[in-house]
């Protein structure tokens, strides 16, 4: 039996690019198709019935019809539209950023509901109030989790020994946190302290409600940032995009969650 | 010639040549287009040309609200009758003739030719908004109206620059999102019908 010519998926909107007079290409992540990339027409006129449903960070209900290249979105329902997210720019940014790094990280088609589940829940606890930082590196970790490019942190990568609590070196070719011995032999690694390197290893291996209430240190806080930023663009071969907004609004002092 | 092609004469393949990189414009297109200028009329051609030549040679940018114009200040700018103390900032030129349409805007105005867009890489330094912030500080201006398009990157931008403009102390006012004209209630999104309720007004 051929696949059918209209299925419903549960979807969350990553972004969105205009096409033509009045269409665009939305890119949708959906818990069992993926990353699936479809049509919505008319959607830039005012009064299209589909826009308010499909704004970027949507999740949303669609109902879509098999096309001959990309697919077409013919109804859409928002399940939540994380207004309250949306009202504030730090949160937003944040939002953006997760978003991109699942559009990134994907190629279409390729189902991965865990990590669904974990973009759907890290974009509910940004809207909570959560710690936006603790629940931006949670997500990062887990995310690299989902698509098997979880870092050792446990034991170094160069000769298996289980890592000491003292300064070890983050070297994100080796995949892993490298002891200080062997870390001799690979160039660029940067260091990571022992306090660090605890924090990484809780946020990467419990569950939120487990390390939501943790405070890290300014000092600790700038380091697994650093080391989780140096992996990203290095698996990305460069660095997401939406990284330089965050970026800017800390630089003019509007990373604040007012 | 051993290639065995015949090619059209110079002038007519750099005329295809330049047509087609126009957006939408392929091989086939261009051909038709070169083909229908060579047969069509001097005057309309000539006509044609110096449009596209005008267009580079006549337009700049205003240096006050950097819309598009032929003179500097631009007619709006310059007009006296136009409240000098209320500036709408709009994301594209195009923006300002939907909103003139509606005539029931006197104000001036602020083309930020673009929207922040962080998955696209387009941050403030890629706007007019150093200018526009070069502009308030000058004062005169008591309002400041968003006019950016009611989605992610126009809410991005203009909290952005509500953020910015804070300390400037100016009332800062948002355009009013809810039902379009003919529309319908059964489809429309949560957000919508939300703030088209929270905006209700007495009848």
């Amino acid at each position: 039996m051929p696949p059918p010519r209209i299925y419903k998926t549960a979807a969350i909107v990553l972004r969105q690019i205009n096409l033509g007079e009045a269409d665009k290409i939305i890119t949708l992540y959906t818990p069992n198709l993926g990353k699936v990339r479809a049509v919505a027409k008319g959607i830039r006129r005012a009064r299209s019935r589909l826009s308010g449903h499909l704004e970027t960070l949507n999740h949303c209900m669609l109902v879509l019809a098999r096309g001959r290249n990309l697919d077409v979105i013919d109804q859409g329902q928002t399940v939540h539209g994380f207004s309250s997210l949306k009202e504030n720019l730090w949160l937003t940014g944040c939002a953006i950023y997760a978003a991109d790094l699942v559009d990134s990280f994907t190629g279409e088609n390729i189902e991965n509901p865990p990590l669904f589940d974990l973009l759907l829940n890290t974009l509910s606890r940004f809207e909570e109030g959560q710690s936006p930082e603790l629940n931006r590196h949670y997500f990062e970790l887990h995310l690299l989790r989902c698509l098997g490019y979880r870092p050792q942190l446990r034991s170094c990568p160069g000769c298996r020994a289980l890592l000491k609590p003292v300064t070890n070196y983050f070297s994100a070719g080796a995949g892993g946190v490298l002891c200080p011995n062997c870390h001799l032999s690979v160039s660029s690694a940067r260091p990571v302290s022992s306090g660090a390197l605890r924090a990484l290893l809780l946020l990467e291996r419990s569950e939120y409600g487990a390390v939501g209430n943790l405070k890290l240190l300014p000092e600790v806080s700038r380091e697994v940032e650093g080391v989780i930023r140096g992996y990203l663009s290095y698996l990305l071969e460069g660095e997401a995009r939406s990284v330089r907004f965050l970026d800017r609004l800390r630089r003019d002092g509007l990373s604040g969650s007012a | 010639m051993g290639t065995g092609f015949v090619s059209t004469a110079a002038p007519v393949s750099r005329l295809m040549e330049e047509l087609q990189q126009l957006p939408g414009v392929g091989p086939k297109t261009a051909a038709r287009l070169a083909y229908f200028l060579l047969r069509a009329p001097e005057a309309q051609a000539r006509a044609l040309a110096e449009a596209i030549v005008d267009i580079k040679e006549k337009i700049v940018l205003c240096s006050q609200c950097q819309n598009i114009t032929e003179s500097d200040p631009c007619p709006v700018c310059q007009n006296p009758a136009r409240d000098h103390s209320r500036v709408c900032v709009v994301a594209e030129p195009l923006d300002i003739l939907a909103l003139e349409r509606t005539g029931r805007y006197k104000g001036l105005y602020h083309v930020l030719h673009g929207l922040i867009s962080p998955l696209e890489g387009i941050g403030p330094d890629q706007l007019k908004i150093k200018d526009l912030m070069a502009r308030l500080n000058v004062g005169g201006v008591q309002e400041l109206v968003l006019a950016t398009n009611p989605n992610l990157e126009g809410d991005a931008t203009a909290m952005y620059l509500h953020r910015m403009v804070t300390p400037l102390g100016l009332r800062v006012t948002r355009l009013a999102r809810g039902l379009p004209v003919g529309g319908d209630l059964e489809y429309a999104d949560e957000v919508t019908l939300g703030r088209a309720l929270d905006g209700r007004q007495e009848m």
